[in-house]
């Protein structure tokens, strides 16, 4: 053995039974097993100095709260451990390829960070005279001018919060249009079956019934039945183009072209314009409303389940429906029109500008040339994904190219007694993130792929490698390296059954441990 | 250009391996009367240094509310943030992961979540809280269709100090679920007129408290008359700071508390992104609206955290749903956590205090100025005055004396007659030359 003069061993030896070792701690060397925030003791610590205020509220007598809050507090030290720890246990797209479908987990650019937190954007309030918010009032501006010329569209309602917010805003103007058109006995909407689960529940919660169109063998909308669907008591059909199986609507204009002669409004769901940014505007293909998702296409941070941002883009036909605000040009400046609209409000203010800022700095960092081969790379990107894997896998669409994903079902995994589901925890011990599993419904099984156009060919290596490793060995029978998966993750598979079937929502002082003591307010 | 990793080799090679003669055999699917063979009308791809003098000399042409005097309330509220907070938001783990689907690698997500539901549901005196909602207005809407959920009735009554536009969100969204709204006139200091709107249809009343006029109001009766009748208490709060001085919407009898959850941990960014809270009693949870994060074992026993009965929630009910929300507010709510962790009840309960403190002081100056009246008997940190003329007209005015003087009430709900209320706001940020400023300029400007 090597040492140094001290004794030092300086290589390392080799220690016996040391597969499945456990630490005394709990930790895995840089994994901390971190408690609750409630567990760490901290019921009369304080991490922020503030000056010693004269308490006085006896003006507000009883109204004042007496019983202790129950909230712990921690030193800044301590709070920087804290959630520095929790955070190691996250996968993110800064760590390697996160290829969720339908999810456009892409790279977030830092500048679009600092840019949104210049103070100019990010300490003003909504409600500042419209004198001192020009700058932001000509940001929504410019954005709107972006996202109507990407889409071919005349309109834009800013505010909507998300995706799901931005398809109710949809509904909410087609169902504007239809009454005021005389036509509010339309209270039918047409979804495909491979739809996004919020286009049914949006419909439902606009009022209307849900109708499901059938799909044709290669994976698109069948044109027969939605002609024999459609009807006068149709409102909408909701439709994704591309749509969830990565394929691109080849009859498109002929769905909207039949959707119209029947009075109905071609809702288009954006999800997947990434695939067609600056390629194919939503409005040559005849739509009459489309969200489009901020954090997806225009990679603001997902932020771990949000905030998301969906602004509508609206056809001539709706815009006259839109819910305020909107961004009014006059003699003195830019101002918002708060008020002047049938449809009301979807959110007490003017939607994500943090977002916008972030989405405005992406787009101009892009160009009309960059955007373009957004799309370009980003189906690329899954075609060869399709194409790598395809030698093990098997494609649910083998014909023609996908768009920006990669959808195959579970056949090839037949007779390995291997689940989807197993395949992708197995995934999470490879390091990679699981692709979308078990969606769209039309497909059994699902894995849907979309890598986004931010991966670099190593990269997009480097996942076909892992997966056709993977797939070799599920094909060889060592089905325990999926059926235990994952085996290396902070945390091995979670019960869900467990978690529903008696709901620990909060977390509650064990009878045992001391509650907190009341502290004064001085 | 810098976000785009493939080199012109790789993507030549990478069509090769699909088969491809050109990247337009991909697109072949588009119908021809849909391609654009150029660029869209729209400018050219620009470096860092060039992205940043253009959004640079935007936000040069606003004035931030740190750059003097500045008043500005009603739903929206100006605190301090620890430049902690916004380090941790700002690692990647945070900033650029996905919805913790899979919770073997999402344990940092799911565990800040199942910290935020503990810490809301603490501060609203409720059992149990969600993973957050949109906002504060949106989380009011879904709070309405929720007791109609619970009630199956069909008519909510809104108090006349409810925020205008939460009520115009909740007018939009519960409206077009098939609900009757019924919405109080404004009036300053008249929650309990509520009661008298309740009958036997009534699915909920909405109460905010402190109400867009600074009015703290104790809503115990309003309760007990909403439980008498079968209906549900909504308690709305728009300042979350509050809950560190005030007793909660849970000790006041609320079956579901709302709030704006801004104030804590998250920059005013010009009405969003923020992080709407939303706890309820118990005995509701499962009509409860968006994500539920919950306690439960790994397969070696371990404590983890999943997303949990999902059977609510759209991507597996459908057309079924309770709701038809498909994001949270993640970093806007782990915002909001650090925040409180950094403050503790000792903090919360002393920033409440110097909240309250302020406003005290700001109350002892407008007392003296000629034609002012103070409206807002019992406050929190927001006190809503009358001028003797046009409240928005006072507000410009004193923009040219450098004080950004409040939100006049008219630009809420322009058609309440109530063109003379003014609605002013203080925090910790506020300095008493500050509030020497606002006093100076509505003097002169009343004077005027």
């Amino acid at each position: 053995m090597t040492m140094s003069s001290v004794g030092r061993p300086t290589q390392p030896q080799a220690a016996e039974g040391s597969a499945g070792h456990a630490s005394l701690t709990g930790a895995r060397a840089l994994l901390q097993d971190e408690p609750l925030l409630f567990e760490l003791g901290g019921w009369d610590k304080t991490g922020v100095d503030l000056p010693q205020a004269e308490f006085d509220a006896s003006d507000l007598g009883d109204l004042v709260r007496a019983a202790p809050i129950g909230l712990p507090g921690l030193s800044e030290p301590e709070t920087l451990r804290h959630y520095v720890r929790l955070s190691q246990k996250n996968h993110a797209i800064d760590l390697a390829l996160y290829p969720l479908g339908s999810c456009t987990m892409k790279h977030n650019p830092r500048l679009n960070e600092k840019m949104a937190r210049l103070p100019g954007f990010a300490d003003l309030h909504p409600l500042a005279p419209a004198a001192t918010a020009q700058g932001a009032l000509a940001l929504m501006d410019r954005l709107a001018h972006w996202l109507k010329t990407l889409t071919g569209m005349p309109a834009v309602a800013m505010s909507p919060k998300a995706g799901a917010h931005g398809e109710l805003c949809g509904l909410l103007c087609i169902r504007a249009a239809h009454e005021a058109a005389g036509q509010g006995h339309r209270r039918r909407v047409l979804v495909p079956t491979s739809a996004h689960g919020t286009n049914p529940a949006t419909a439902a919660f606009v009022g209307y019934s849900v109708q499901e169109i059938a799909q044709t063998t290669d994976g698109r909308v069948d044109l027969a039945d939605l002609e024999a669907k459609l009807g006068p008591d149709v409102a909408a059909i909701m439709v994704t183009n591309p749509n969830t199986c990565g394929l691109f609507e080849r009859d498109i204009v002929e769905i909207a072209r039949v959707a119209h002669a029947h009075g109905a409004y071609f809702y288009c769901d954006g999800a997947n314009f990434n695939a067609i940014v600056g390629r194919v505007r939503p409005g040559d293909l005849g739509v009459d409303a489309m969200h489009i998702n901020l954090h997806k296409t225009f990679s603001t941070p997902h932020g771990g389940g949000g905030p998301g941002a969906g602004p509508v883009v609206l056809s001539d036909a709706l815009a006259p429906f839109a819910p305020a605000p909107w961004v009014v040009h006059g003699s003195e400046g830019l101002s918002l029109a708060e008020h002047d609209t049938g449809f009301g409000r979807m959110t007490a203010f003017h939607g994500q500008m943090g977002m916008f800022v972030r989405a405005y700095a992406y787009m101009r960092s892009h160009g009309a040339d960059g955007l373009r081969q957004v799309a370009e790379d980003a189906v690329l990107n899954a075609n060869y994904i399709k194409a790598r894997l395809s030698a093990a896998m098997t494609p649910a669409f083998p014909d023609g190219p996908c768009m920006h994903e990669a959808l195959f079902d579970d056949s090839w995994l037949e007779g390995t007694g291997v689940t989807t589901l197993d395949f992708a925890k197995a995934m999470i011990d490879e390091g990679f993130h699981p692709m979308t599993m078990y969606f769209p419904l039309v497909v059994h099984g699902a894995m849907l792929i979309e890598p986004t156009e931010t991966e670099s060919r190593r990269e997009l290596d480097r996942f076909c490698d892992a997966l056709l490793a993977l797939a070799q060995v599920a094909k060889a029978g060592d089905v325990q390296r999926f059926k235990g998966a994952p085996y290396l993750a902070p945390l091995r598979r979670l019960d869900e059954t467990l978690a529903a079937r008696k709901p620990k929502l909060a977390w509650r002082p064990e009878p045992t441990t001391v509650a907190p003591a009341p502290l004064a307010a001085e | 250009m810098r976000y785009l990793p493939l080199t012109a080799s790789d993507r030549a090679q990478m069509l090769g391996v699909i088969g491809a003669s050109s990247i337009d055999d991909l697109f072949v699917d588009v119908p021809k009367s849909a391609r654009r063979a150029g660029l869209f009308d729209l400018p050219p791809h620009a470096g860092e240094l060039e992205v940043e003098r253009e959004l640079g000399a935007l936000a040069a042409l606003n004035r931030p509310a740190g750059a003097g005097p500045f008043f500005c309330g009603a739903g929206a509220y100006r605190h301090h943030v620890p430049a902690s907070v916004d380090h941790i938001i700002q690692r990647s783990e945070f900033l650029t992961s996905y919805t913790p689907y899979q919770p073997e690698i999402a344990q940092g997500t799911l565990q800040v979540l199942f910290e935020f539901q503990t810490q809301v549901a603490a501060l609203t005196g409720l059992d149990v809280a969600n993973a957050s909602m949109y906002d504060g207005s949106t989380a009011t809407a879904e709070a309405v269709m929720m007791a109609k959920r619970v009630t199956r009735r069909e008519k909510a009554v809104l108090s006349g100090g409810l925020h205008p536009h939460y009520a115009a969100v909740t007018q939009t969204i519960a409206h077009a679920e098939g609900m009757t709204i019924e919405r109080l006139a404004a009036a300053i200091d008249a929650e309990a007129a509520v009661i008298a709107a309740i009958d036997a249809d009534t699915a909920c009343v909405v109460v905010q408290t402190p109400n867009v006029f600074g009015v703290v109001t104790d809503v115990s009766a309003i309760a007990e008359a909403a439980h008498a009748a079968g209906a549900l208490l909504i308690v709305v709060t728009t300042e979350a700071v509050s809950f560190g001085l005030l007793k909660s919407p849970g000790e006041m009898g609320a079956d579901i508390a709302v709030a704006e959850g801004q104030s804590i941990g998250n920059a005013l960014n010009f009405g969003g992104p923020y992080v709407g809270l939303f706890a309820a009693r118990e005995k509701l949870v499962r009509q409860m609206p968006g994500r539920l994060c919950g306690e439960t074992v790994d397969a070696e026993g371990r404590r983890g955290f999943v997303l949990t009965l999902s059977t609510r929630e759209q991507h597996i009910r459908r057309e079924k749903a309770t709701s038809n929300i498909c994001t949270n507010s993640g970093l806007c709510a782990l915002a909001f956590t650090i925040h409180l962790s950094l403050l503790g009840e000792a903090g919360l309960r002393q920033l409440a205090a110097i909240n309250h403190g302020k406003a005290r002081a700001l109350k002892t100056a407008l007392e003296v100025i000629p034609g002012v009246e103070i409206l807002t008997p019992r406050f929190f940190n927001e006190i809503a005055i009358r001028t003797p003329g046009s409240a928005a007209a006072l507000v410009e005015a004193m923009l040219a004396d450098g004080v950004v003087g409040g939100v006049p009430y008219s630009r809420l709900a322009p058609d309440a007659g109530l063109d003379d209320v003014l609605l002013l706001a203080v925090t910790e940020t506020t300095t008493p030359e500050d509030i020497a400023a606002l006093s100076a300029a509505l003097t002169r400007r009343i004077g005027q």
